[in-house]
């Protein structure tokens, strides 16, 4: 079934150090159009380094990262960005002091573009892209069930709906790829549910694929076909879910715990 | 939605009228207008673009400046010696010069902002602060060192005294070392003030509320996410201080056209001014436009006020800056002034 899917991103062998500390070495991974796949591992396993190779915040010792086939390693933060990778942070990063709105419009600074002396002396344009804006965002808030909330400063909203707000920022630069750390994380059983549902709604709405870190199985067991288990930065298993989580190296190192 | 932007507009609004409202009063009774306050009213102008043009850079954009009177020094420099070099050479006196000067000094102003933000801004960390500082310092000191004059041969520059230029008798010293620029055309007025004080803020205003000012302020609370969704740091952060350092521009051209002689002296442009106008930002609060204008227009008063006061003016100063800091920073009274306000806009509520 996969084999006449497009592969959205690649990984070969990608290694990086700290040190003497061998952080994540030979990683590899194949995600498909519309997947949402797992990785998982115990803490200080390497997961959020991956993300922050994949991002550009780390440029790796070696290995390659294709994503739609064009090779972004050495390419920084903003570049990746435009190529079509974006993502959530595992202690929440949003733009404190200003809006719920705002954040996600600050993330569409590509999509709709006026200059600057358009938004001093408020010309046409001005007013035509930030309607445009304002609506896309809402829609976008929407999806998420925040739109009510958009006048609030974003530091003042719940932890968990801040977690949603950076999914939709993260939504809001139209990436190709979607990378989530740890979103259920600090939530109770009801908004992980929730979370859930609106992970696939993305998925479905975005035509999205989404690459995530989760520590809690249900999430994962929930909404993962396939997932790849890291330990001390190394691949331990990847693959379909059930078989992944009935290997016993797999319930050795990590879940049999 | 809908409800922020009127809020936006609002707040907006406050602002221009406050200036207007105080402009006509102070028009309407200017008979009784003390003559200390009068003296004041140009300054009024100048010190409240210097802070909201600071706030730019500090509140908006989260860096720290601590050179702001050196943009302001060579706003000042560059237009009186135009102008002064226009009517004293040319013979040519009208508001178009002084309007041209405006430009200029911005310009010239911009492009230093421009070549002082750049190597900086690339670096993570309060390296700003540094370089600005001794910026500031730099620019005081060679404008107190400078000789510079016309002849029918062209420009003249010495770093050591007069007689170094070597003019031919047409000659003309336009900058005279400590003694800078004399006999500089009277051009600011109140009301010439209040218009670029007006236009500075409607720029500034404009440009938090707009694509690039929601880049500058996303950027300033919290960069790695802001990388993360593709904003260039160095180039929003670059935007931002150039266009600070120009309206510092704007202001050293009103200020120099304030007074007959101008002289780049440690009082006016020292590294202390810097501080004083980085005080009315903060008391004034981050990133809070009118703040900065209130509390610019106080702190100038103050000092002049308290004048009968002799020796203990200082203490009162410092007594009077620890209470409104205390006033407007201090969590306590931040909830206490919240308490005070009614109605629903407390945001704290929607927890
Ligand atoms: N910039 C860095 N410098 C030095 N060591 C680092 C750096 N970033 C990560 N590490 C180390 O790399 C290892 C992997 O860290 P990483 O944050 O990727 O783990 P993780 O799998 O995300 O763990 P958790 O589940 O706790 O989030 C850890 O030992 C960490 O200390
Ligand atoms: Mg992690």
């Amino acid at each position: 079934m996969k084999d006449n899917k497009k592969v959205v991103l690649n990984v070969e062998s990608l290694s990086i150090s700290f040190g003497g500390l061998k952080a994540v070495s030979d990683f590899d991974i194949k995600i498909y159009k519309n997947e949402v796949y797992g990785l998982i591992g115990p803490n200080g396993a390497g997961k959020t380094t991956i993300f922050n190779l994949l991002t550009g915040v780390y440029r790796p010792d070696s290995g390659e990262i294709l994503l739609d086939g064009e090779n972004i390693v050495g390419k920084d933060c903003v570049q990746i960005n435009k190529i079509g990778i974006a993502r959530t942070f595992q202690n929440i990063r949003l733009f404190g002091k200003l809006s719920v709105l705002d954040n996600v419009k600050v993330a569409m600074h590509e999509s709709y573009k006026y200059n600057i002396l358009e938004g001093i002396f408020r010309l046409p344009n001005y007013y035509k892209k930030e309607k445009d804006m304002d609506e896309e965002a809402i829609k976008l808030l929407k999806v998420f069930g925040i739109d009510d909330l958009a006048d609030v400063i974003s530091t003042n909203l719940p932890y968990g709906k801040q977690r949603k707000l950076e999914i939709a920022r993260a939504l809001a630069t139209k990436p190709k790829l979607l990378l989530l750390d740890e979103p259920a994380a600090g939530m109770n059983e009801n908004e992980t549910k929730e979370l859930m549902n609106t992970i696939l709604k993305v998925r479905d709405e975005f035509d999205m694929t989404i690459l995530l870190i989760e520590h809690d199985m249900k999430l994962i067991k929930g909404i993962c076909e396939r997932i790849t288990v890291l330990n001390f930065g190394s691949v331990l298993a990847s693959g379909n879910l059930d078989d992944v989580l009935n290997n016993e190296e797999v319930i050795k190192a990590y879940l049999g715990a | 939605m809908n409800r922020l932007y009127n809020k936006k507009f609002i707040d907006k609004s406050i602002t221009f009228l406050m200036i207007i409202f105080l402009y006509v009063i102070i028009t309407l009774f200017d008979k009784n207008v003390s003559s200390l306050l009068r003296g004041l009213l140009v300054q009024f102008c100048v010190y409240s673009i210097m802070a909201v043009s600071l706030n730019l850079v500090v509140g908006i954009s989260g860096e720290l400046s601590l050179g702001h009177v050196g943009f302001m020094c060579i706003g000042a420099f560059v237009s009186a010696g135009f102008t002064t070099y226009m009517r004293s050479v040319l013979n040519v006196e009208s508001i178009f010069i002084f309007i041209i000067s405006i430009f200029l000094g911005a310009f010239v102003t911009a492009v230093f902002g421009f070549i002082v933000g750049i190597p900086v801004l690339r670096l993570k960390g309060d390296y700003l602060a540094i370089v600005t500082l001794a910026f500031g310092e730099i620019i005081k000191n060679i404008l107190n060192a400078i000789y510079l004059g016309f002849d029918s041969k062209g420009v003249h520059v010495s770093l050591k005294n007069e007689l170094q230029l070597g003019l031919e008798s047409d000659g003309y010293t336009l900058i005279k070392g400590p003694l800078g620029i004399t006999s500089i055309p009277h051009y600011s007025n109140f009301l010439i003030g209040v218009i670029l004080l007006l236009i500075v803020i409607f720029i500034i205003y404009n440009i938090i509320d707009q694509r690039t000012g929601r880049a500058i302020m996303a950027l300033r609370d919290n960069r790695i996410a802001g990388e993360s969704i593709g904003l260039n740091v160095t180039k929003y952060k670059l935007i931002a201080f150039t266009i600070s350092s120009a309206f510092a521009g704007v202001a050293g051209v009103l200020y120099a056209h304030n007074y007959n002689n101008l002289a780049a002296t440690g009082a006016k442009f020292g590294y202390n001014m810097s501080i004083m106008v980085l005080v009315f930002v903060v008391l004034g609060g981050m990133g809070n436009i009118r703040g900065s204008i209130i509390s610019a227009v106080i702190l100038t008063l103050l000092p002049e006020a308290l004048r009968s006061l002799q020796d203990y003016r200082m203490l009162m100063y410092a007594v009077v800056l620890i209470a409104v800091m205390i006033f407007t920073n201090a969590p306590a009274a931040i909830n206490f002034r919240k308490n005070l306000k009614f109605g629903k806009g407390k945001l704290k509520d929607e927890r």
